[in-house]
């Protein structure tokens, strides 16, 4: 386990974004891959970056409150009216 | 309600963009309203990194839609209706910061510096030192797991509450970028466009960012 151009879990934990990305080159992408059979915790944190990201997925957007819709149909319609036939 | 992705019906592709832009010219009110909802909540979202004042963004808001309203004969068919929309919201948004000064520097997030910067995405003293005879730069100790049905946890009430407080507290550059790829489902490209950053610089973000929230996801679920 201390071949030397083996990838450290320090180090992998830096490269996860970069290989859910695609965006590792393909020695980098192999190292990556050789690493983690054996290692159980860079697994975990694998995963546990997984459901974080799937969890942020799910971060549901506040809706557009009445108040602020009203507006914006105001501001609508002036354009419509005013600014249009300019 | 979620933006989801670019494939959103109805809005994806450049001829969609063009009809929606003669709708829109044509003074069709359930257009507007549709793009409204589909938009008007993340570009708040973004308004806020630029000027913390509420009230502000939200002035920033009704002040990209007049914009664009009044842009709509200057939009060009090749370019996406969102990213246009979007660029507009940044552009109002800076010239707003700058007139407020009260905001962070401009260049924590046109151009964020961040290759020269180092954070890492746990924290060092979790792993043995690289010169350690055995095991160099493996855990310490390994990653607690996050128990039985993570799943059903990670969708609860309070995990939604600490995910936006996660979100709220990182650094405005990661915000951005998190919210636009992770919780808007923006493509990698859309986001550099809007934000004018390079793909590197984005991924350095989105790995500061995740790296954090998944840090608070910890703290909570392990208590660690």
């Amino acid at each position: 386990m201390s071949i030397p151009d083996e990838l450290s879990c320090r180090e992998l934990v830096e490269l996860v974004t970069d290989y859910l990305e695609n965006a590792l080159p393909l020695a980098e992408r192999v190292r990556f891959e050789e690493h983690l059979p054996a290692c159980p915790g860079c697994q975990t944190y694998l995963e546990q970056m997984r459901q974080t990201i799937d969890v942020l997925g799910r971060v549901t957007e506040e809706s557009l409150e009445p108040a602020a819709r009203d507006q914006l149909l105001d501001l609508f319609r002036n354009w419509k009216r005013g600014d249009r036939a300019n | 309600m979620r933006l989801a992705t670019n494939d959103v019906a109805g809005l994806a592709g450049v001829a969609d963009d063009t009809h929606l832009v003669e709708l829109l010219r044509a003074g069709d009110e359930q257009t507007f309203v549709e793009l409204t909802d589909r938009y008007h909540s993340v570009m708040l979202r973004l308004a806020n990194v630029y000027v913390r004042d509420r009230a502000v963004a939200q002035d920033v808001v009704q002040d990209t839609w007049l914009r664009v309203l009044r842009g709509l004969d200057r939009f060009e068919a090749r370019s996406r209706l969102k990213t246009w929309i979007f660029q507009i919201l940044v552009n109002t948004a800076r010239t707003r910061a700058v007139r407020e000064k009260r905001t962070i520097p401009m260049s924590a997030l046109g151009d964020p510096v961040v290759a020269d910067s180092v954070e890492s995405a746990i924290e060092p003293e979790r792993f043995l030192p690289v010169d350690a005879p055995r095991w160099p730069g493996h855990w310490t100790s390994l990653p607690p797991g996050w128990g039985a049905a993570p799943e059903e946890r990670l969708l609860s009430g309070e995990v939604r509450s600490l995910i936006h407080a996660a979100i709220d507290s990182l650094p405005p550059s990661q915000r951005q970028v998190v919210t636009l790829r992770d919780s808007e489902g923006w493509t990698t490209e859309d986001v550099c466009n809007i934000l004018q950053i390079t793909e590197t610089n984005q991924r350095v973000l989105l790995h500061r960012g995740r790296s954090r929230v998944r840090r608070a996801l910890e703290r909570y679920l392990t208590g660690t």
